[in-house]
């Protein structure tokens, strides 16, 4: 069972969007930023609440990438194995990051809930090959090195926040 | 309207949807396996492309046929593209052929051989996924799955309901209920309609052979069957012989030879539904509601009044079903010594459907905590062990159904049709000279194309307005309108499996609109066939109601639930 306290989000967010089926990826997107990641346990209830089927609301969330079930850290760090940036090294970039957090292709989100990391086919920053996300925001030409220094970076910028 | 060429000949067109029915229309069999004419175009599989003058490849189940338009339908570069496809979706898929359910009757196992795929480059897959045995009904088993969608809309478009979707992407992609649960855990009604047109094993009927096989083995058990009215007009084909053709004497003679100690006509049932429920009917009207009453003889109909619509539940006729009306009597007549001469009874029911496996477990229609019915086994099965066993089903002479409940009324035939439930209650209306009135009714409306019918009925002066409706997102369009105050009726037939159990989820699959109306026309013949046309002058159903019944008629022929 859920804490009240995500329906009582939930119900906020609804009460934002017409009760209708093409709100269902508007409502998702909410979700997914409010908590950064999508209590599988709220399908059911957006469902109901927009009239349609739980199965089609998990077959939506399911389907996009931007959503998961699986709660993430607060920095997700998208490395890029599309064409582009595997040709120019990424794997390295990826295991260097997995190696440092202690994570893997099975664990992606570090105990303490401050990282994730995932790999994405293509950022379209090709031109900036090997790139990788953290959140919005776009590093270029990544190196292992450079992601062992993005790490501590991160890290500094936590402990002062 | 227009002209088009086919392969250089040319071929008119008029109403036709798509090319594709176009195609077919002459005389070309082109492959596809995510086109069903009655349910939404998905496009997916892209067997059905040809080819335009320019080249252009497209899916011909997906554009409209344009006067003067030319196109190829095997060139050499869509050969090779259709078996390119096929060894993909071979490639992803759990290929134990020879030890699948579906060997034999497969379409994607059929368009392999047909295409020529002599190879699949990619190397064998193993299964991934645990099979879903939740259901009486239904076996899923996801490894077969090739995405064609078509269970998905099936569940969705024409009943309703949307129990499975696709879930995940690419490589993930799958058809699964919601958060992976197994089916029992949605609101799957058991009608195994997305098992007739999954067009691989991926989704079968959950069989009941061998232990019914183990009993018929054994002396010391006595075991009987019931065979619907449906089974009779599909089962036939199967064996070699044309579509639809009543083929009940023989199903006898092979029962017999499995061993069956007794083979009863579930047409009896039938004829004991329509006296109850008619006289139900009846009281309901004279009490003036609460209208309408809902048919009971669909058990996925009942089940999915109960998760949809609650308010309409009380408005269900409490007469059991034709099934459960033969099995509680035979009970009684079985307890007595003389008849089961000491041995153990095991009661069968061979049925078209998929949810009947589900009813007979229902804790409202048991009967001192027993069930009526010990298991059912549809059309399918029934058919799996003849072919099994070596029957020569051809060669076998008919033999008639055993008696006492062997003889059925025309009434009670036509239950396997959508609209045959309703018509068969109204029939025992019917007075003044009588042919001519049963004659007025079949003319009334109450037979037709349509998923939904609605008409009246003059019964001593006065009207009762009735409709009939197969396919639940019909029926629950119908309710709503019900409940909203827009329609009213006083009686109301719903059939959760299109054109009724004809098309039921236990029936042989494949079945195109010719074998659809050939079924139709198989068991509205048997009735102009059967001298007595109403439930209510069936005389073995009446006497039963001296000899077994005896005034214990809600303890025997009605459920229990309110
Ligand atoms: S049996 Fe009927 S309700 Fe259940 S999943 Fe299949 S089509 Fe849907
Ligand atoms: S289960 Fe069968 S019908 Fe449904 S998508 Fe898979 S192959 Fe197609
Ligand atoms: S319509 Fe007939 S075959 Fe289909 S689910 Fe209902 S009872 Fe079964
Ligand atoms: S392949 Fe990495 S950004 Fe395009
Ligand atoms: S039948 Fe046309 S794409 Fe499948």
């Amino acid at each position: 069972m859920l804490d009240s306290s995500f329906y009582t989000k939930a119900d906020e967010i609804l009460s934002k969007h017409p009760a209708q089926e093409r709100s269902l990826i508007p409502i998702l997107h909410e979700i997914q930023e409010s908590y950064n990641y999508v209590p599988v346990e709220l399908l059911p209830y957006i469902a109901k609440h927009i009239g349609i089927s739980e199965t089609k609301a998990y077959s939506v969330a399911s389907f996009y990438e931007r959503f998961s079930f699986e709660p993430k850290g607060k920095y997700i760090i998208r490395v890029c194995d599309g064409t582009a940036c595997h040709v120019r090294q990424s794997l390295p970039v990826l295991e260097r990051l997995r190696a440092e957090l202690n994570l893997s292709d099975k664990k992606h989100t570090t105990d303490d809930m401050l990282f994730t990391v995932e790999t994405v086919s293509c950022l379209g920053a090709c031109s900036l090959a090997p790139a990788l996300m953290v959140n919005d925001h776009v590093h270029p030409a990544m190196t292992p090195d450079k992601a062992t220094k993005l790490l501590q970076d991160l890290r500094e910028e936590e402990a002062k926040s | 309207m227009g002209t088009m060429k086919i392969d250089g000949y040319p071929v008119e067109f008029t109403d036709e949807p798509n090319i594709l029915s176009v195609i077919r229309k002459a005389g070309i069999d082109l492959p596809t396996l995510c086109y069903h004419s009655e349910l939404s175009i998905y496009g997916a599989c892209r067997l059905c492309n040809v080819e335009d003058e320019k080249g252009r490849m497209f899916a011909s189940c997906s554009e409209r046929p344009r006067d003067g338009m030319s196109i190829k339908t095997s060139t050499p570069r869509l050969v090779r593209y259709r078996r390119m496809l096929i060894e993909l979706m071979l490639a992803s898929h759990h290929r134990d052929c020879t030890t699948c359910v579906k060997n034999g009757d497969c379409e994607l196992q059929n368009l392999a051989h047909r295409l020529g795929v002599n190879s699949v480059p990619w190397g064998y897959r193993q299964p991934k996924h645990k099979k879903d045995f939740s259901s009486p009904s239904i076996v899923r088993d996801p490894d077969k799955c090739i995405l064609c969608g078509d269970c998905v809309r099936v569940c969705d478009d024409i009943q309703g309901i949307n129990a499975i979707d696709f879930a995940n992407r690419g490589t993930e992609a799958m058809v699964i209920p919601a958060f992976n649960k197994s089916i029992a855990d949605t609101d799957c009604v058991n009608c195994g309609q997305c098992r007739v047109v999954c067009p691989t094993g991926a989704i079968s009927i959950n069989t009941n052979i061998r232990p019914v096989w183990e009993a018929l083995a054994d002396p010391n058990i006595k075991v009987f069957a019931q065979v619907a009215p449906a089974v009779r007009v599909a089962a036939g084909q199967a064996f070699g012989g044309p579509k639809g053709e009543n083929v009940m004497g023989k199903i006898v003679a092979a029962l017999h030879r499995l061993g069956f100690d007794e083979v009863y006509d579930t047409t009896f049932g039938a004829d004991m539904t329509i006296l109850e429920e008619s006289k139900e009917f009846l009281e309901v009207y004279k009490k003036g509601g609460p209208f309408p009453l809902l048919t009971s003889c669909c058990p996925a109909w009942v089940k999915f009044c109960e998760n949809r619509w609650p308010e309409f539940v009380p408005n269900i006729s409490t007469s059991y079903s034709p099934i459960q009306m033969l099995g509680s009597i035979a009970r009684e007549y079985y307890a007595d010594p003389a008849h089961n001469e000491g041995k153990k009874i095991l009661s069968v029911g061979i049925m078209p459907c998929t949810a009947k496996k589900a009813e007979i477990l229902r804790e409202d229609l048991k009967r001192d905590g027993k069930q009526n019915i010990d298991y059912v086994l549809t059309t399918e099965e029934m058919i799996t062990m003849i072919k099994r066993a070596g029957i020569d089903f051809n060669e076998l002479e008919s033999e008639a159904a055993d008696m006492p409940f062997g003889m059925g009324s025309g009434g009670g035939v036509i239950f396997g049709n959508s609209g045959g439930v309703m018509e068969a209650a109204l029939r025992t209306l019917c007075e003044g000279s009588e042919r001519l009135e049963i004659e007025k009714l079949r003319q009334s409306g109450v037979r037709g194309p349509g998923a939904l019918r609605e008409f009246v009925f003059n019964y001593k002066g006065n009207e009762i307005k009735a409709a009939v409706v197969s396919g639940l997102a019909e029926a629950n369009a119908l309710l709503q309108r019900i409940h909203n105050g827009e329609s009213f009726y006083h009686f109301v037939e719903v059939m959760a499996c299109r054109r009724g159990c004809i098309m039921g989820g236990g029936q042989p699959a494949h079945g195109g609109y010719k074998t659809k109306e050939a079924r139709k026309h198989g068991l509205y013949e048997s009735d102009v066939n059967t001298q007595i046309k109403k439930s209510n002058e069936n005389p073995t159903a009446l006497a039963i109601y001296d000899t077994l019944i005896k005034g214990r008629e809600h303890e025997l022929l009605h459920s229990h639930k309110h």
